[in-house]
């Protein structure tokens, strides 16, 4: 008697679909597995918010330093050792002053200076902050925590090409005799991303 | 193509589930997913913009219910198949279930054929162009006008690069838009900038 018990297929789970990929590579010779373990550093350990903070307190007590970043981004932050994918061929640091906040993001997927200001959050990444934050800004950032002033000015930048932003936010005026390295410590990815206040 | 990923300026959307300073990663798989397309890419099976564009040809219904790191996996797998890399009859097997891959691609096109230079302070208006491949061109910005604010270096053509097609490497153009001309009526007062390829722009007489 024929077996008519349907097959029911399912999608394997995530992590099943991820070892396929890497022992199918593994078996071809690719050495992926190796290759994971040398990418996983680079992403957890070197891609670090830390980076761009290194950049923002320097930013704060160097003027010069400051006057460089704002023209040519790519070439200042080698200055402090850091570097940027080949692909990522410019990098605008765009400037908080009183009046003018900016915010950046990614409408079509996930672009951002990810060696400098770190990977980014799921949240980054998100339908939501993805589809609001270019029309119902001001919204968007008071929800989030920062409620502006009606006088501010908000400029959106949305990641569209292979130029990367970083926002070089406002220095707290508590914090103006401080060292540059205490300085990093209050630098935050939100910051940079130009969604919280320091 | 205007695809699911298109996202901005799409409304009904709830809160941003945001937390101050949340991890980029939080499981292993994501860490691991991450590293093996960026090791595709070094490698030279495919380059960022194909890797974009297999995730923008996931399914809708697919590419809203996927993680983020589902969609890069997503696409990762898909072109590893399409380049004779593995088949999907062997993910399926040594995964033990269905691994859903995206839609096949559209063509692609190359450059525009008559392209100007900018300088800052001309308008511009973003060409209304309907392209059924990669295109880096958002959809809120299709036959708005605005204002040049400086040139980038050249980058490759991604509506070309994404679909092996030749082309020349052109600048992308820094320009500001008024949320209320993108959405009359209908947004937060703010200044949009976008990063619009030279071949998607004409000049505002």
């Amino acid at each position: 008697m024929p077996d008519h018990t349907p097959v029911i297929q399912r999608t394997a789970p995530v992590e099943r679909r991820v070892d396929a990929i890497q022992q199918a590579l593994d078996e071809r010779g690719l050495k992926a597995t190796e290759a994971v373990e040398e990418l996983r550093e680079l992403a957890e350990g070197q891609w670090i918010p830390q980076n761009g903070a290194r950049v923002v307190a320097r930013a704060w007590v160097d003027p010069a330093f400051r006057e460089r970043l704002l023209a040519n981004g790519r070439a200042a932050v080698a200055e402090l050792g850091l570097s940027m994918p080949k692909h990522h061929r410019h990098l605008v640091v765009l400037e908080n002053t009183p009046t003018v906040q900016n915010v950046i993001c990614c409408t079509q997927c996930s672009c951002t200076a990810f060696t400098i200001i770190g990977l980014p959050p799921d949240w980054y990444k998100d339908l939501e902050y993805r589809a609001r934050v270019v029309r119902e800004s001001r919204t968007v950032l008071k929800e989030m925590g920062l409620d502006l002033a009606p006088e501010v000015e908000i400029r959106v930048w949305d990641t569209s090409a292979d130029t990367r932003y970083m926002v070089l936010p406002l220095q707290p005026p508590e914090t103006v005799d401080w060292p540059e390295e205490k300085l990093a410590g209050i630098v935050t990815r939100d910051g940079m991303i130009g969604v919280a206040p320091l | 193509m205007d695809g699911m990923h298109d996202l901005g300026g799409r409304q009904g959307f709830g809160a941003i589930r945001y937390t101050p300073n949340a991890r980029a990663f939080h499981e292993a798989w994501e860490v691991r997913v991450n590293s093996l397309y960026a090791f595709a890419v070094r490698l030279g099976i495919f380059n960022m913009d194909e890797y974009r564009h297999a995730i923008e040809r996931m399914e809708p219904r697919h590419y809203l219910t996927a993680s983020y790191y589902e969609r890069s996996l997503t696409s990762l797998a898909t072109l590893l198949v399409e380049k004779g890399v593995l088949t999907r009859e062997e993910l399926e097997r040594r995964a033990q279930g269905l691994f859903p891959l995206a839609a096949p691609s559209a063509p692609g096109r190359t450059n525009a054929p008559t392209r100007e230079r900018f300088q800052p302070g001309d308008r511009v208006r973003v060409r209304d162009d309907y392209v059924p491949g990669h295109v880096r061109m958002p959809g809120y910005i299709r036959g708005k006008t605005g204002v040049v604010v400086s040139e980038s270096p050249d980058y490759p053509f991604p509506d070309a690069r994404a679909h092996a097609i030749e082309s020349q490497d052109e600048p992308t153009y820094d320009v500001r838009f008024r949320s209320d001309e993108l959405w009359p009526n209908s947004a937060d007062a703010a200044l949009v900038h976008v990063g619009v390829f030279q071949s998607y722009l004409e000049r505002v007489a």
